[in-house]
């Protein structure tokens, strides 16, 4: 490899890290893109220079790939970015096995350890990545149910397909070129990639596909170890990091453990005790009209509007802006709460408002907005509830208990826009409901909004 | 161990350090774009598309399954950087008056 092949590919890796420094302020964020992606060109070139043989099938790949890629990018909607990150995550991670299979059967059978290990861990990664993420397109998009498929002894099941896969691998180190064995392997990496993520709520979906960013950001830095190709491997490790960083953070944020996420099947059909009980205390629950509300918002000095996932699912945060400007025209002090995990993914309650127009410096992070609610006269929580579930911080007993939250309850008064009583996806009844401060309007997110739109104009 | 193997391993490992510190820095605001950012990053697996395609005299498998790995690359470089393109566009600050009303059709 010349000098100036491997300069490039440094150059490229500066880029990367570059774009992600970036990335820190909303500010220079989409200088860092691009940053980012002139620092992939210059790979790309740098790559070119080194091909020898079968132009025409590469032209033809990244043709397809760009029209595919380019017309995903321009189409998707803003609510479904979560889905589509999954898909791209799951190509990348498919494009890292197919490379290694083919390595395998080309030369790399008959290597040794030093080449066979990452040969094999970025076929088995990369195929559990592709798996994976198809299965959390498919639970996004609602192509399959989002709730968690689960059946006895699911744990145990997945337990043996990974170790049958980790016996594979070590049959392979120990003897030669094997291919049908090596298929085989990248199969079960298959099947495990979607056992693994099947047992997993939509809601979680997120924390699943950073994970799997994370397992194709290492497949593509094992490739890196095959080829012997630096820039592979310090992508690979930046989105490595990157992925299991956030990851942490989304659990977090969750007041839950990784391992909690990942394998108990969370938000399925268990009523916990606290739901029970509360229901059967029978507090009063005092719902309002629009009417209602809208003197309410109209007169208040200081609004916070709370947005969670049923903003997102009535895609109504075009909605919520016209009412937040037609109060702000009023004299009402406008501020958003974001909860680190709102929306369907951390930050993306951030997008969907800036697609509707919503200026950054009017979100505020729950930190933040937290000491503020004490003296904010309205608290308007639209389609949001566990995030703002009061029983995390006082019900030892209640399964989301230790969760950080937007304390509402702290404002004077709480309104709440949801579809119905229904509990929300930790199962968990919610005593804000039951708060005498607290007024429910009743009704699809972006409906009721814009009936508060209407009224709000009427008074 | 090679010695190659031994400064591959390094570079790994320094990597993983300096993307925790930059990541870390990151605030929530930025996590979506980020996690579709990192995403169209772990694209660069493309390379290793182009390196085995490229260098294959022979076998049709081999090329067969590079290709169809060079599609999926493209598409999650392309894919990638256009979509967090898209986001981080919409992360304007106080916006300027005049705009206000122009843009929604924009969008719509």
């Amino acid at each position: 490899m010349s000098v100036w092949i491997t300069l490039a590919y440094l150059l490229a890796a500066v880029c990367f890290i570059l774009g992600l420094r970036f990335l820190s302020s909303p500010r220079t964020a989409r200088r860092g893109n691009v940053i980012a992606a002139v620092g992939m060109g210059v790979a790309l070139l740098a790559t070119a220079l080194q091909v020898t043989h079968n132009w025409p099938y590469i032209i033809l790949g990244v043709v397809i790939g760009s029209v595919v890629g380019v017309a995903g990018a321009r189409m998707v909607k803003m609510t479904a970015i979560p889905q589509m990150v999954a898909l791209f995550n799951g190509v990348g991670g498919g494009a890292a096995a197919l490379i290694s299979t083919a390595d395998y059967l080309n030369s790399a059978g008959g290597q040794g350890p030093s080449v066979l290990i990452p040969v094999v861990f970025s076929a088995v990664v990369g195929s559990i990545s592709f798996a994976g993420s198809m299965v959390a397109f498919l639970k996004l998009q609602e192509w399959m149910t989002g709730q968690p498929i689960t059946y006895p002894g699911q744990q145990i099941v997945n337990g043996v397909i990974a170790l049958g896969i980790v016996g594979i691998a070590v049959y392979l180190m120990t003897t030669g070129s094997l291919p049908a064995f090596f298929v085989v392997m990248v199969i079960l990496g298959l099947v495990l990639g979607v056992a693994f993520v099947l047992p997993i709520g939509g809601a979680d979906m997120p924390v699943v596909i950073s994970l799997l960013n994370a397992f194709t950001g290492l497949a593509a830095a094992a490739t890196g170890f095959v080829l012997g190709n630096t820039v592979l491997i310090v992508a690979g490790a930046l989105v490595g990091a990157s992925g299991t960083l956030l990851t942490l953070l989304m659990s977090r944020a969750m007041g839950r453990s990784i391992g909690n996420v990942l394998f108990s099947a969370f938000g399925s059909a268990r009523a916990g005790g606290a739901a029970l009980a509360l229901g059967a205390e029978g507090g009063t629950v005092r719902s309002g009209s629009a009417d209602d509300v809208a003197v309410l918002l109209a007169y208040a000095r200081s609004v916070v509007i709370v947005p969670g996932y049923g903003l997102a699912v009535a895609q109504a945060q075009h909605a919520v802006r016209e009412l937040a400007d037609l109060l702000e025209k009023r004299g009402v002090e406008v501020k958003y709460a974001i909860h680190p995990v709102a929306g369907r993914m951390p930050g993306h309650m951030n997008v969907l408002l800036a697609e509707a127009n919503v200026p950054y410096e009017q979100l505020y992070e729950m930190e933040r907005i937290n000491p503020e609610l004490e003296r904010t006269d309205v608290a308007l929580v639209v389609g949001a509830n566990d995030t703002t579930n009061p029983a995390a911080k006082e019900t030892p007993s209640s399964p989301i208990y230790g969760m950080p939250i937007i304390e509402v309850d702290h404002a004077a008064n709480v309104v709440v826009l949801k579809r119905s009583m229904a509990a929300g996806f930790a199962g968990v009844d919610n005593p804000l409901y039951y708060n005498p401060k607290t007024t429910m309007l009743f009704g699809d997110a972006k409906k009721s909004l814009t009936d508060l739109v209407n009224a709000v104009k009427n008074v | 161990m090679s010695a190659q193997l031994l400064t591959n391993v390094t570079i790994l490992v320094l990597a993983a350090f300096v993307g925790f510190e930059v990541i870390s820095k990151v605030p929530t605001t930025l996590h979506t774009p980020l996690m579709s950012g990192t995403n169209a990053i772990h694209g660069i697996v493309i390379v290793g598309g182009l390196l085995t395609v490229g260098a294959l005299a022979g076998g049709w498998v081999g090329v067969v399954l590079g290709t169809v790995a060079v599609i999926f690359g493209t598409i999650n470089v392309v894919g990638g950087f256009l979509v967090t393109d898209r986001m981080l566009e919409m992360f304007k600050g106080r916006r300027p008056p005049p705009a206000q009303s122009a843009d929604p059709s924009k969008k719509a």
